[in-house]
């Protein structure tokens, strides 16, 4: 019973990363948008949900005290308004800008999540944030499966709506961008605002990643939003394959099994006094993995097809035109 | 306003101006953005604190040169410690970047780059723990200059040897053989190849310079403020945001992008509080790339 | 006649395994020789001189240099070799001055030799001497041409070899730019040059190829070339009917 509960708690946690990897692979797998901020959006969600559904707090602003669904909504407008900022200001430049400033947005969410008492509650976070189903918490099995069917129909539904998407024409165009980073900017405003919409949309299902997380543990810290949440998200999807939905859900459950149980592993192999060592040797041997698959199977698991090689097709168009 | 935010402020920009010349560097002859850049740093500065360490041990204490916090034996460690850190950088490139680089795909580049630095950092926290350490725990007692100013030894030494590192990699860079060829590479890879310019050679010149100096910045932190695992990873943004200010490709641009930073970090400091300094990079970098993209000494968008 | 100085055999070449652009080419240049190949858009001229110049994968054949096999050495061994290449466009770099673009190509000249090699640049192209401080992307488009081919001769190639050079130029340029090209072979210099401009290159070339996908189909003296009908017939022919017809108009 205890297992199932466990198993439970499990899978909850890594749909919400499931559910941040799809926002991730709409805007790197589809669109190819480079992300290393991806922690700020997250927090950015889950603040946001915190602060309009928890009960008034003196000593910050807010909370409003408003249905959990409202704060979910919230999250992902704000999220969303955050990564169109990040996007109008950097797309039309080479794709290292966007990823410079995605850096810093997370950075500066970082900063003000540690430093914006008023609004955020500083390094000591939000709590009473109001769980769905927390009337259930006595029987924590029920309570976990009730979120665990919540969560499951969230995902479920943003990975259907991005299958959608990725089929549609939006998508076609958003793929065929892509291919060519330099067409993408020459292309002009049209071709902008393609990636602009959906590295917001992106932005906000990680938001709603962030809020999820944010309502089912009940409480939220800078701490949770650090740098290594963005590199986890992104060997989840780069095991998983970019550019494949499907992919980015495996990737994430399969990264998170692996994370949860090496975690275990150092718990009981190492002293208690070692521990934070043998962590760190835990992100070592991650950030590892990352660069191996990058280097020998750059498609992952389910990716849709190679990342082309585009400076062999260019020089080749380019001898094209001057024979 | 009290005017020690100008020392202060040089300082931090001598950090930072530093490592943004490798940066800028890095993207305008690699292409690439390297995430890895602040671990280098890091690095750097642990092996340095390991070298001396090690003479510490072999040779007994060695007394600071007056009036300065550190001896020979530091100044020593660091010339190896930059070798080192060069070397890492080689070392990085051709078991990771070269690889990637061939296929051609310059943001998987980028990402690999953010893998290493998740790895190189934590397998520092590994060795060393994530404790903070200290070239020397003496406190040096700052000089009045006028104005309100007051400054240490160590300052006024290590913002020479910032002086005179920008000034030696300028020369290099437009006097020299192996600089021209690095501009050269930088503006038109394959014409660089045509006239002769070894690609690979002026790419592990690049790393050795950039992992160098990344080293001096991070040893200057070690001196002044601490050593940590994350010391380089914070420095990331301030370096990529001068960097871009200064005009990617521009070693004086790197290091007046640095400066400027630098000194609106501390005048930040001073004005709204040490907690916010860090946004001061990313306001800045916001603002280059809404009005002028290429930077101060920018010349076209590459 | 005179010795052989670059010699191409049975060429083939293509950036993509299987997909070759040259298809068994063959030429050689003499000594002191201006070499022309012709041929319609798409006939791999270009690609043809990139892979000589190692630029192009070079997937079948030799290419001889003074007798020594330099097939598919790497491209920044050419000049050691004494092969340079001046590339049809983006041949000098635009942020360094004019004295920097000649300076950065004589990496494989003695040190000593240098500044005296820059300045016989000057006196044979007295235009670059007048603008040496100026940055080289603010050259006009013939002294940009200019300023390639003395950055190619600076390191006394044994053959130089040009893509277009006349292309994207005014016609007042063209003429310069065949003049120079002209003048350079009077000092001895041997040149090997992909043309559009059929009719300016045959005047100042010695011989020519009609290179028709990517193999050679037609060789002449230059002279001759242009009242050739086979010549006519594989390449010539539409575009001189089309000059005919807009001169009747």
């Amino acid at each position: 019973m205890d297992l199932l509960g466990y198993g439970a708690f499990f899978l909850t946690t890594a749909l919400i990363f499931s559910l941040v990897t799809l926002g991730l692979n709409l805007q790197w797998g589809l669109t190819g948008l480079f992300n290393v901020g991806l922690a700020g959006f997250v927090a950015i969600g889950a603040y946001t949900s915190a602060l309009l559904t928890t009960p008034d707090d003196a000593a910050r602003l807010g909370g409003f005290g408003l249905p959990i669904l409202v704060g979910w909504f919230g999250a992902m407008l704000v999220g969303g308004i955050a990564a169109a900022i990040t996007g109008i200001a950097t797309l039309r430049l080479r794709s290292d800008y966007l990823a410079i400033t995605t850096f810093g947005v997370a950075v500066v969410v970082q900063l003000v999540a540690l430093n914006a008492q008023k609004l955020t509650g500083g390094p000591f976070g939000i709590g009473f944030i109001p769980r769905p189903f927390g009337s259930l918490a006595e029987t924590p099995l029920l309570f976990n499966l009730s979120n665990l069917a919540v969560v499951s129909a969230v995902t479920l539904i943003a990975y259907l709506a991005l299958e959608h998407l990725s089929r549609s024409p939006w998508g076609r165009v958003l793929k065929a961008l892509r291919e060519d980073e330099r067409a993408a900017i020459s292309l002009g405003k049209s071709a902008r605002f393609y990636r602009v919409q959906a590295f917001a949309v992106g932005g906000a299902i990680m938001a709603l990643a962030g809020a999820l997380q944010a309502h089912f543990t009940g409480f939220i810290a800078p701490d949770n939003y650090l740098p290594i949440l963005t590199f986890q998200v992104w060997v989840m999807l780069i095991v998983g394959g970019s550019g494949s939905n499907l992919g980015a859900v495996v990737g994430s459950i399969l990264v998170w099994a692996i994370w949860a149980g090496s975690g275990a592993l150092t718990s009981v192999l190492f002293a208690p006094e070692q521990q934070a060592r043998a962590a760190s040797l835990q992100i070592v041997a991650i950030g590892v993995m990352l660069c191996v698959i990058l280097l020998v199977r750059p498609n992952g698991l389910f990716g849709d097809k190679p990342l082309r090689a585009r400076f062999g097709k260019r020089a080749k168009a380019a001898a094209g035109e001057s024979t | 306003m009290n005017l020690q935010f100008v020392v202060d402020g040089l300082l931090t920009g001598s950090m930072i101006g530093l490592g943004a010349i490798g940066v800028t560097l890095t993207y305008s002859i690699l292409r690439f953005s390297n995430f890895a850049h602040g671990d280098f740093m890091a690095w750097g500065t642990y092996a340095t604190l390991a070298v001396v360490g090690a003479t510490g041990a072999m040779f007994g204490k060695i007394a600071p040169i007056a009036p300065l916090s550190f001896g020979w034996p530091l100044i020593v460690a660091l010339i190896i410690g930059m070798a080192i850190t060069g070397l890492l950088a080689l070392l990085l490139d051709f078991v990771l970047f070269a690889r990637l680089r061939a296929k051609g795909q310059a943001i998987i580049v980028v990402m690999a780059s953010f893998g290493a630095s998740m790895a190189l950092r934590s397998l520092l926290e590994f060795i060393f723990t994530s404790r903070p350490t200290y070239f020397s725990r003496a406190i040096q007692i700052a000089m009045p200059v006028g104005f309100g100013i007051r400054i240490t030894p160590d300052q006024i030494a290590l913002l020479l040897l910032t002086a005179v590192l920008v000034l030696g990699v300028h020369l290099l860079m437009t006097r020299t053989q192996t600089g021209r060829s690095m501009q050269a590479l930088s503006q038109n890879a394959a014409l660089a190849r045509i006239v002769g310019i070894d690609v690979a050679s002026v790419v592990r010149v690049t790393w050795i310079i950039g992992g160098a100096l990344a080293c001096v910045a991070g040893v200057m932190i070690g001196i002044l403020i601490q050593i940590r695992p994350f010391m380089g990873f914070d420095m990331l943004l301030p370096m990529f945001a001068a960097a871009i200010l200064g005009g990617i490709g521009s070693v004086p641009g790197a290091v007046l992008g640095g400066l400027i930073i630098g000194l609106a970090e501390a005048g930040a400091v001073q004005l709204i509080g040490a907690e916010w300094r860090a946004a001061v990079s990313f306001i800045i970098l916001m603002a280059v790339l809404f009005v002028r993209p290429v930077g101060l000494f920018g010349v076209r968008e590459r | 006649m005179s010795e052989t100085v670059l010699d191409v055999r049975d060429l083939e070449a293509g950036y993509e395994p299987g997909v070759p652009i040259v298809r068994g080419a063959s030429i050689t240049v003499s000594k002191g020789e201006i070499v022309v190949v012709l041929g319609p858009n798409g006939a791999g001229k270009s690609s043809l001189i990139k892979a000589i110049a190692g630029l192009v994968p070079i997937t079948g054949g030799t290419v001889r240099l003074d007798g020594k096999d330099i097939t598919a050495a790497p491209a920044h061994t050419m000049v050691r070799l004494g092969l340079a290449f001046v590339p049809q466009t983006e041949n000098i770099f635009p942020l360094m001055s004019v004295e920097d673009n000649l300076k950065v190509a004589c990496g494989i000249l003695e040190r000593r030799e240098t500044p005296a090699r820059i300045e016989e640049m000057y006196a044979a192209f007295p235009d670059l001497a007048r603008q040496r401080r100026t940055v080289a992307g603010n050259l006009s488009g013939g002294q940009r041409q200019m300023l390639a081919v003395a950055r190619a001769l600076i390191v006394h190639p044994k053959v130089l070899v040009l893509d277009e050079p006349s292309a994207g130029l005014s016609p007042k340029f063209v003429a310069m730019v065949f003049d120079m090209l002209a003048g350079i072979r009077k000092s001895g210099v041997t040149i090997l040059l992909v043309e559009q401009n059929a009719k300016a290159a045959l005047a100042i070339g010695d011989r020519a190829y009609v290179l028709v996908e990517g193999k050679d189909r037609h060789e002449g003296v230059a002279s001759e070339l242009w009242n050739d009908p086979v010549v006519a017939e594989l390449y010539l022919g539409q575009r001189r009917q089309a000059s005919e017809k807009g001169s009747a108009a």
